[in-house]
């Protein structure tokens, strides 16, 4: 059995540890908050932005433009959006089993795919695997700006116009609630489907054509859609790290209660055997 | 007087949304001023300044990588970045103009870092006329 001063020394390094969950559990939840406000922010400008890519690419079937057709597939970019750092529970090896898992089964050699990496973990992660990373991002914000993915994304949306990259999948965890986040796999580029609009009846005069305006759009539009799959990941980062250091901090209490447990045991052990001992020498000096 | 209800969305959120008589803007085309009424119409916008008229007053708002989308009655400008005068840094777009300069001085670059420096020389002028 652990001496006294060994428990004793368990349950302060315990209480410490929980009390750095218990904050980082806080400091999450704001973050998480923090998080949803951007996201709200930004509907307005994604939702007119489908509107109106949505409501040319239907009206005129005539129109073509390299981003809305499908070509045959020779090299494929994964998008992988993961944390900075660990401690978030499930969130970083979840996305990135279901990359390992797509690369597998889609493609034979390294030739075939490339990864373009936003966030620490997954960039690590593709390096120590020896996954070609050809873009990244490391050291976002928790509270990321457009400004700050703006470069990555036009430059990813490059990769496809000049068809370096034949389709993009982005890898994420979509944020459903604060307690649940799941994989999500989206094939951003060639833009396949809108969301049914409801009126998509006005009929737009177009300057100076549809085709031009196509060029200027689409690649805003795509940038757009990595943009927000971003804000989506990081309120899920925020909410699964949150999840995990609140079980965290509750281990912890589980734990120091078994501690003092024993610890208690042990004193009562010690006193015991010391009353024991006093009442042996007693009855030894009679 | 007939107005017109203007919003300016950004990724980064809305920046913007009042009633104004006209909107004057620069779509690729060339200047455009809509008033109330105006047939739908999508046009994409230069890295300019947006100007919306009130009556006698006018504000401005800075915009890149932006276009307008047009309804009878509302006017939406969205745009990867966009700022009204007092939101702009004036130190650090002055930075930006003369590092643009900088870098388009240098020569035998390619053709992808040039665009892009002019690109980002435009951002920056644009940004210093507006904030005047």
């Amino acid at each position: 059995m652990a001496s006294l001063r060994d428990i004793k020394h368990r349950i302060d390094s315990t209480q410490n540890t929980k009390q750095i969950t218990n904050a980082m559990e806080m400091v999450s939840a704001s973050k998480m908050t923090r998080a949803e406000q951007n996201t709200k922010a930004f509907l307005p400008y994604s939702e007119k932005m489908q509107e109106v890519v949505a409501s040319i690419a239907q009206n005129n079937t005539d129109v073509s433009h390299p981003m809305l057709e499908k070509r045959p597939v020779k090299k494929t970019g994964y998008v992988v959006i993961t944390a900075e750092s660990g401690l978030a529970g499930a969130y970083n090896s979840s996305v990135l089993r279901g990359l390992t898992q797509t690369i597998e089964k889609n493609h034979q050699s390294k030739d075939e795919y490339t990864v373009i990496a936003l966030g620490r973990m997954g960039y690590e992660f593709c390096k120590k695997q020896d996954i070609p990373v050809i873009k990244d991002v490391i050291g976002l914000p928790d509270q990321p700006l457009f400004s700050d993915i703006k470069d990555l994304t036009s430059e990813t949306v490059q990769l496809y116009i000049e068809e370096e990259i034949d389709e993009l999948i982005i890898f994420y965890n979509h944020y459903v609630s604060a307690i649940s986040q799941e994989v999500t796999k989206t094939t951003l580029l060639p833009i396949t489907q809108f969301d049914e609009q409801e009126e998509s009846a006005s009929e737009y005069e177009y300057e100076p054509s549809q085709g031009q305006i196509l060029e200027v759009l689409l690649p805003q539009y795509a940038e757009s859609l990595i943009y927000g799959a971003l804000l989506d990941a990081k309120a899920s980062e925020h909410a699964a790290r949150m999840t995990a250091m609140r079980s965290a901090t509750d281990n912890a209490d589980d734990l120091i209660d078994d501690l003092t447990l024993s610890y208690n045991r042990a004193r009562q052990a010690a006193i015991t055997q010391e009353i024991t001992e006093i009442i042996g020498g007693v009855a030894a000096l009679e | 007087m007939k107005t017109l209800t203007v919003s300016v969305v950004t990724p980064d959120g809305p920046v913007l949304e009042d009633t104004f008589e006209m909107v004057s803007c620069k779509s690729e085309n060339g200047e455009l001023g809509i008033l109330p009424g105006h047939i739908p119409l999508v046009a994409p916008l230069q890295i300019s300044a947006v100007r919306l008229k009130s009556g006698e007053t006018e504000q401005k708002i800075a915009v890149s990588g932006g276009f307008l989308e047009v309804r009878p009655d509302k006017i939406t400008v969205l745009a990867q970045t966009a700022e009204k005068p007092e939101d702009i840094d004036k130190a650090r777009a002055e930075e930006a103009l003369a590092r643009a300069e900088e870098r388009l001085k240098q020569k035998g670059q390619d053709e992808i870092d040039f665009a892009r420096a002019e690109l980002s020389l435009k951002r920056a002028m644009n940004r210093i006329t507006v904030s005047r």
